[in-house]
């Protein structure tokens, strides 16, 4: 992998590892949920290793353990990961370079945090480290965890050691580089209002899609494009 | 669990991912749309916030979780290490959990 020895690399490194503290955390409680709900050591590790978007591997998981349909568990899982759909759009041209077996490979790497890693770089090739050293160490991080946790088995219940937290404290820190415009303060408000406000009323995993719709602050031109804002011509 | 279930929904989150990275990926997209689609992370990051701290299934409610996040606003409000929110806003639900 060059892309380890690439300028900057170092830095996507550490990135990686810092988020791949939280993957093993969380990782670690799914494979241990996945296998209290019934499935194998085998397929835990199996939905890390081919799945591999955590979000709606822990939404088929619960809904399985709570007693809902394959359908259901299927339906609300593949509803979670629709939004990879937009974020490989983001990621293509960051995979283009690559030969067509790397763009494949690739593929299954684009989720919520390498995307992050790789928005908050601006030149092609800085882009294309991110994503690849990122992408390396999530997946192996993810999978490390699922395979300790699937291990640890039933005998440990998560949210006794606050483990389910790691997701929306994780998603914190990554969401504050994307609150330093006004458009995305509105977005973020937005989604996170429809995620709790449609929450009754939805079939689980729907809102979150819903809250996607904050894109549409988007459509306006953005105010710091003509004028200065108050912020920047205040002291 | 069932292997159906598995590999369908592998197939399935892989299909999503080789979309838009791959088969339709070679489209150059207008200025609004690029606007729209780099608040997408900004929304949906909201949103699971909103969901994983507030909600449980259907049910809305404030737990030991809303604590955790609101050590974890501050951990990354006041630009502390990653690792250190991580462990600051876990932590402090866990020991919620443990004494309350």
């Amino acid at each position: 992998m060059h892309h380890f020895r690439a300028p900057h690399a170092r830095r996507f490194i550490s990135v990686s590892l810092m988020i791949g503290v939280a993957f093993i955390i969380f990782g670690l409680s799914f494979g241990v949920l996945a296998v209290s709900a019934g499935a194998s050591v085998l397929q835990a590790c199996a939905m890390s290793l081919l799945i591999f978007t955590g979000a709606s591997q822990m939404s088929a998981v619960s809904v399985i353990a709570t007693g809902g349909s394959a359908a259901s568990a299927f339906g609300g899982a593949v509803l979670l990961s629709g939004r990879n759909a937009v974020y490989g759009l983001a990621m293509a041209p960051v995979l283009r370079g690559g030969s067509f077996p790397s763009r494949l490979l690739g593929a299954q790497w684009v989720i919520d945090e390498t995307t992050a890693v790789v928005s908050a770089e601006t030149d092609p090739a800085t882009r294309r480290t991110a994503f690849w050293i990122s992408g390396v160490i999530l997946y192996a991080c993810w999978n490390i965890g699922t395979f300790l946790g699937a291990l640890l088995g039933s005998s440990i219940n998560p949210s006794d050691f606050g483990l389910d937290v790691a997701f929306p404290v994780m998603f914190t820190a990554m969401v504050a580089s994307h609150l330093k415009t006004k458009q995305g303060r509105l977005a973020a408000a937005f989604g996170a209002v429809a995620a709790v406000a449609l929450a009754p009323f939805m079939p689980i995993g729907l809102p979150i899609l819903i809250s996607a719709f904050g894109m549409l602050f988007g459509l306006a031109p953005r105010s710091e494009d003509s004028t200065l804002s108050a912020d920047e011509v205040a002291p | 669990m069932t292997w159906t279930l598995i590999l369908s929904l592998a197939a399935s989150a892989y299909f999503l991912k080789l979309l838009g990275s791959v088969i339709i990926g070679s489209w150059v997209m207008p200025a609004v749309l690029e606007r729209c689609l780099m608040l997408i992370p900004a929304a949906l990051l909201a949103g699971l916030i909103a969901k994983d701290t507030f909600t449980v299934g259907h049910q809305l409610g404030i737990d030991a979780r809303a604590a955790g996040l609101a050590v974890a606003v501050i951990a990354t409000w006041r630009k502390l290490p990653f690792v250190v929110i991580i462990i600051a806003g876990v932590g402090t639900t866990a020991l919620i959990r443990l004494f309350v």
